[in-house]
């Protein structure tokens, strides 16, 4: 059993901008990816949703903890190591237009991977695995060999970046918001291409905003807010019985075909401890406001621009504890287990 | 009728020739109503909103006519209609967000833009835009803020607010909640709705892919299919019994909160859209669609197979043709259909 592990995974970054401005991007995360189960990862933007994907791929360097494959740990991969491990660790990402390189045809992707690992095989075998790897995405060699990024469609272009993972050994595919460029009528092919690799064997981190494609695919689901896990376990479980208040207010604001928003104050945000909301609090009288969600929803994106989560979270409660403030900042919330396989955060 | 657009047809200019991407379309937004126009990347439905409000170097209207409050529009002249822009007719264009000048603050780009435009007593107007602010639960600071300074719901929220400063009777607001998180989508959503009810703007064409979005937000929806209208009816029959072939597929491959893959299979629609450099004679889904058949292969025209219920399909106005409270089956003569370069 190839197993991926995180465990405790922080990532501090500093800004270059601000004087001594630090961003946990991530707060202690720990799971784990099984062969044949799709994980979802769900966040908005700064949760540190895309930090983990890159952290897995290697291209960041966590601040502390580790991440595990097969029980060695892979920031002590040497070259050779390191190579072997993106055999089996492959990564798509969200924008297939700039994956390629525009002026070379599309199918370079494939020769790269053949330089790199397969220097030995010959033509013949190497065309034949290179149309296996393309029938297992459900594309016709004829359609897409030879053609240029141009001539393809958005579909067809990260469905063949799969096929590129697929010509590897590859266990592990981080899949990050890989549909979201992608139109309606497509997005679907992608996403069952996904069940089928999975139920195959292949483990799959479903990196996504977007949580009813998030929920259709997955088998374990985990929200992050701010770094942190809010909630975890078992897709049917959170999103049959959401319990934190973020997983919630994410739930009611998603548009729904046959559903129409309920136009009532969609539960607050939980405020940062004892830090002010400007939005709420200071600013604009509620008795103008006819759509309360509004004022939720404001109070949570400054809270979001407001990156720096050491001013947010760490002083007041440094101060309290005697601890540095960073420290206290890259602590997340408590999860505690609401049922069993379904891990509940403490309001934060 | 607030605005009438008749047979409006948007051509790119091409080192190959001119290229149709817009392709005699009609309809019209009443006061008070928010139009989703719907679909895929290159169906046109972008072009048809730019052209409303502004027709680039790359672009020409190569027939039909745009009444707003039942005066023509000059979409045709740049010059004629800088002068109806934000006052009549407003366009919040895609990445409109991320296009905010870095280098200004937002106040000034305001004041900037108010200049261009040359508005006089810029006081009231900014006094106004500050009441709005406050309505939708922005402060006043982000008048001396960066556009970087603000995230992108705040960011989107200021566009929306610069381009229906002066009222105008219609808002083109293309994938104004595309790239946004769902909370703060939801809250851009809501704007929209806020606005229209307190009259900021008359009339507004949604333009988006997304079509949750717009069964949350549009009275409404139109779909296009690569370059024609496909299909025009209020959001609550378009999202519960959609006609058109195409229509039906795009609902179909969109999953639901709460349908898990072991549940049920979700299908995507197979092919692609026909190229619109060369586009094919008759329906344009035709080879994509699973009921298409011998008419098909004849333009269908827009018909009205229920009161108020728009398709282009041979096969469903031949369905429906005998319907009680159907209206007139057009003949395919009265509807000009422009024939390609």
């Amino acid at each position: 059993m190839t197993t991926l592990k995180l465990d405790q995974v922080s990532k501090l970054y500093r800004a270059t901008s601000r004087a001594g401005g630090l961003t946990p991007a991530l707060r202690k995360v720990s799971f784990e990816l099984r062969p044949g189960e799709v994980i979802s990862l769900i966040g908005e933007s700064g949760s540190g949703k895309t930090t983990i994907g890159r952290v897995l791929l290697r291209l960041v360097q966590p601040t502390s903890g580790t991440v595990t494959f097969d029980g060695k740990d892979i920031a002590t991969y040497s070259a050779r190591g390191l190579k072997d491990y993106y055999r089996q660790v492959q990564g798509v990402f969200q924008d297939p237009f700039s994956s390629y390189n525009p002026v070379y045809r599309a199918d370079r992707v494939f020769d790269l991977v053949r330089r790199s690992y397969f220097g030995a095989a010959g033509d013949k075998e190497w065309s034949a695995r290179v149309d296996q790897a393309l029938d297992e995405v459900a594309l016709n060699p004829g359609d897409v060999l030879g053609k240029y990024p141009h001539q393809l469609s958005g579909g067809q272009q990260q469905r063949l970046l799969i096929a590129r993972a697929l010509l590897l050994d590859v266990k592990v595919l981080v899949a990050d918001e890989i549909i979201s460029m992608l139109d309606a009528s497509t997005r679907v092919d992608v996403l069952n291409l996904l069940v089928k690799l999975k139920r195959q064997g292949l483990a799959v981190l479903f990196i996504t905003h977007d949580l009813s494609l998030g929920n259709y695919v997955s088998d374990q689901t985990i929200l992050l807010r701010h770094g942190a896990i809010v909630e975890m376990g078992a897709t049917e479980k959170v999103f049959g019985n959401p319990r934190h208040e973020y997983t919630k207010m994410l739930l009611s604001a998603v548009p729904e075909l046959h559903r129409k928003w309920q136009h009532s104050p969609i539960g607050p945000v939980p405020a940062a401890a004892g830090a002010p909301l400007p939005g709420a609090a200071g600013g604009a009288p509620a008795a103008t406001l006819t759509r309360a969600s509004l004022v939720d929803e404001m109070a949570h994106a400054e809270q979001v621009v407001k990156r720096d989560l050491r001013a947010v979270l760490g002083t007041r409660r440094a101060a309290a504890s005697g601890r540095s403030p960073v420290a206290v900042a890259l602590e997340p919330p408590v999860l505690r287990e609401f049922e069993p396989g379904h891990l509940v955060a403490d309001p934060e | 009728m607030s605005v009438n657009v008749q047979g409006l047809s948007v051509a790119y200019r091409s080192h190959r020739g001119d290229v149709t991407a817009a392709d005699n379309v009609s309809f019209s937004v009443a006061d008070g109503e928010i139009m989703g126009l719907a679909g895929e990347s290159g169906s046109g439905k972008s072009t048809i909103g730019n052209a409303l409000v502004y027709l680039d170097q790359r672009m020409k209207a190569t027939g039909g006519a745009v009444t707003v409050d039942g005066r023509e529009l000059p979409i045709a002249d740049n010059r004629a209609m800088q002068q109806l822009r934000m006052t009549t007719v407003s366009l919040v264009p895609q990445y409109a967000m991320s296009a905010l000048t870095p280098t200004r603050k937002i106040g000034q780009l305001i004041t900037d833009l108010l200049k261009s435009h040359h508005i006089d007593n810029r006081q009231r107007v900014i006094a106004e835009m500050k009441r709005r602010l406050e309505l939708i639960g922005l402060r006043e600071d982000v008048l001396s803020k960066y556009s970087f300074e603000l995230s992108g719901g705040m960011r989107q929220r200021v566009t929306i607010i610069m381009s229906t400063l002066l009222n105008p009777s219609l808002l083109v607001a293309d994938e104004v909640t595309s790239a946004l998180d769902v909370s703060t989508q939801r809250a851009v959503g809501e704007m929209l709705l806020e606005f229209r009810d307190r009259g900021y703007v008359k009339s507004v064409i949604a333009i988006t892919h997304d079509l949750s979005i717009l069964a949350q937000v549009a009275d409404s929806i139109a779909i296009m299919y690569a370059g024609r209208l496909a299909e025009r009816a209020e959001t609550g029959t378009l999202v519960e019994s959609p006609l058109h072939p195409y229509t039906q597929a795009l609902l179909a491959s969109l999953p639901a909160v709460g349908m898990r893959h072991d549940q049920a299979t979700l299908a995507g629609i197979p092919g692609r859209p026909p190229s619109l450099v060369n586009p094919p004679a008759g329906c344009r889904f035709r080879d994509r669609c699973p009921f298409a058949f011998a008419a098909c292969s004849e333009t269908p025209p827009l018909a009205e197979v229920r009161p108020g219920h728009l398709v282009a399909c041979w096969k469903v106005s031949q369905e429906h043709a005998g319907e009680p409270g159907t209206g007139q089956q057009r003949p395919l003569a009265s509807v000009p259909v422009k024939e390609q370069a």
